[in-house]
């Protein structure tokens, strides 16, 4: 079963990696959306420090979104999709391997880049290092119920924005959560509180996530 | 009672706007909604009719 | 009586139409008694005046919003577990009905608000909520809106409401806990009149009149829908030629 994932997960690379344009453009994004909110609002330092966490959470919600149409229905349109179904494996496996994918293509570099961001919010090195803990344990979580949206939306002609509206209320906890411990630190309360809820998020969604889209991919594929 | 006329009434002790905003906002879309309902009932059923017709010609 | 017949739509067709006018008036004689209650029984709030006589339909509806988002993921769990059209179909007429409680709740919320806090919206908790439960409606109405095979539309809605059903608690949660963080929007909206007994029974009158209007008007929509489904069957041909 092990090497079924990592089969899922080396070729999601190997595929993202001669698409390299379009994994650029996604981190871009990420940037760029991050830099509107200064922009709009106001560059005082007080202002941005309270925005900051918030900003780059929203942010990181988006750039986790763009690339979540994509998860099943390009092999759905080359016919890859199929054989992997038909693989001698339960097909919460494939989900969850295509939820490992696309957090090590779309999450970790958000992980990557979100200090930097930070930075240009004025943040201190403790909220920095709360930020990054919980951007690593909330965009797990994204991937995963992306892919239950993803899995829904197999196809159809809503696309990406259709997603986007399913699937933003589920990531509202993970985005109060991640804020909440970024602000806890600027507050002075520390961020265990929140990181502690965001793990608990994590390990209810681990199992159940990958289930569930699996029943949606059936859905989507009768 | 607790209204000393008609005015009383609607006034709501200064509050009209809210208390009478909140009913007329709700009459409005329960009504919108009945209608709603008879207009999609009334097409499915014309349509049906419609298509009885094509059936029982060809 | 067996009620498994019921599952079937050519026996639930007639059954559904003899239901609606019974809880139509149902629910009209409950709202006029409920508004009587409201307003004339009623007495005036110490604090708030005139202006909390909203509750009467904000508290119903918010109930509702939420007690109809149940309801349709019990048929959505009765759908995808026996493959039952007609269960699938229940949820779909509930939805839009379940959808405007919510945006009541909402609208009648704000206009609590206002005089009462001084503020047309408040990130009060239940508010908060209530407004990502309106996107969950909508989410679920696009979804289905979104799907042309009605057998996918149904089963890939039916799951959507169940995660949602799901997730309803720790958004809830979630939205609190930000809430109390966040001091500022400590007002709150919850914090209803100390209840009088005749407040509480308006209350619960309305509510009651609210039930039943959902009730008939979903019957009539999936009466509607039956129709649309089934117009191959012989006893929609029937119905229609007879008519």
């Amino acid at each position: 079963m092990l090497s079924f994932v990592c089969t899922i997960v080396r070729r999601e690379i190997l595929l993202a990696a001669r698409r390299r344009g379009d994994w650029l453009t996604a981190q871009f994004f990420f940037v760029i959306v991050a830099s509107l909110f200064p922009l709009g609002i106001g560059a005082e330092p007080e202002t941005l420090r309270a925005i900051g966490p918030g900003v780059v959470w929203v942010a990181a919600l988006l750039a986790a979104l763009l690339s979540l149409d994509r998860l099943f229905a390009d092999d759905h349109r080359d016919g890859a999709l199929e054989p992997l179904m038909l693989a001698p494996y339960p097909h919460a496996l494939l989900a969850f391997g295509k939820a490992l994918a696309h957090w090590i293509v779309s999450g970790l570099p958000l992980i990557v880049i979100a200090p930097v961001l930070g930075l240009q919010f004025d943040l201190p090195p403790e909220a920095l290092l709360a930020l990054i803990a919980s951007l690593a344990l909330g965009t797990p979580i994204l991937s995963l119920l992306g892919g239950i949206g993803a899995a829904l939306t197999l196809g159809l002609r809503g696309g990406g924005v259709l997603l986007a509206l399913l699937i933003l209320p589920f990531y509202v906890p993970v985005l109060i959560f991640g804020t909440g411990a970024v602000g806890g630190v600027l507050a002075g309360t520390g961020a265990e509180a929140n990181l502690s809820l965001m793990g608990a998020l994590l390990a209810l969604t681990l199992p159940l996530a990958p289930w569930a889209c699996a029943q949606a991919l059936n859905v989507s594929l009768e | 009672m607790n209204w000393a006329g008609w005015s009383d009434f609607w006034a709501m002790g200064g509050y009209g706007l809210y208390v009478w905003g909140s009913y007329g906002a709700t009459l409005l879309c329960i009504a919108g909604e009945l209608w709603l309902l008879r207009r999609s009932r009334r097409e499915t059923l014309r349509r049906l009719e419609r298509m009885n017709r094509f059936d029982t010609q060809g | 009586m067996n009620l498994n017949r019921y599952a079937s739509p050519s026996t639930f067709y007639p059954l559904a139409g003899r239901l609606v006018p019974a809880f139509a008036v149902l629910a009209a004689a409950l709202v006029a008694v409920g508004l009587y209650i409201g307003f004339f029984v009623a007495p005036t709030d110490f604090q708030q005046g005139e202006g909390y006589r909203i509750i009467f339909i904000h508290v119903p509806a918010a109930w509702m919003s939420m007690f109809i988002y149940l309801v349709m993921a019990f048929w959505s769990a009765i759908g995808l577990a026996w493959n039952t059209r007609l269960s699938f179909m229940m949820t779909r007429a509930l939805a839009p009905t379940g959808a405007l409680f919510t945006f009541l709740a909402l609208w009648t919320g704000a206009f609590w608000g206002k005089p009462m806090w001084g503020a047309w919206w408040v990130w009060d908790a239940r508010l908060t909520s209530e407004l990502i439960l309106l996107f969950l409606y909508v989410g679920y109405m696009a979804l289905q809106a979104a799907i042309d095979d009605p057998r996918r539309a149904d089963r890939a809605g039916a799951l959507l409401n169940l995660v949602g059903v799901v997730n309803v608690p720790v958004i809830y949660f979630s939205v609190v806990w930000w809430n109390t963080l966040h001091q500022g929007a400590s007002v709150s909206l919850t914090r209803a009149p100390s209840m009088a007994h005749t407040m509480l029974w308006g209350m619960l009158v309305m509510a009651l009149a609210a039930w039943f209007y959902t009730l008939a008007v979903a019957l009539v929509r999936v009466r509607t829908l039956i129709l649309e489904r089934e117009r191959r069957a012989q006893w929609v041909r029937q119905m229609e030629h007879d008519a």
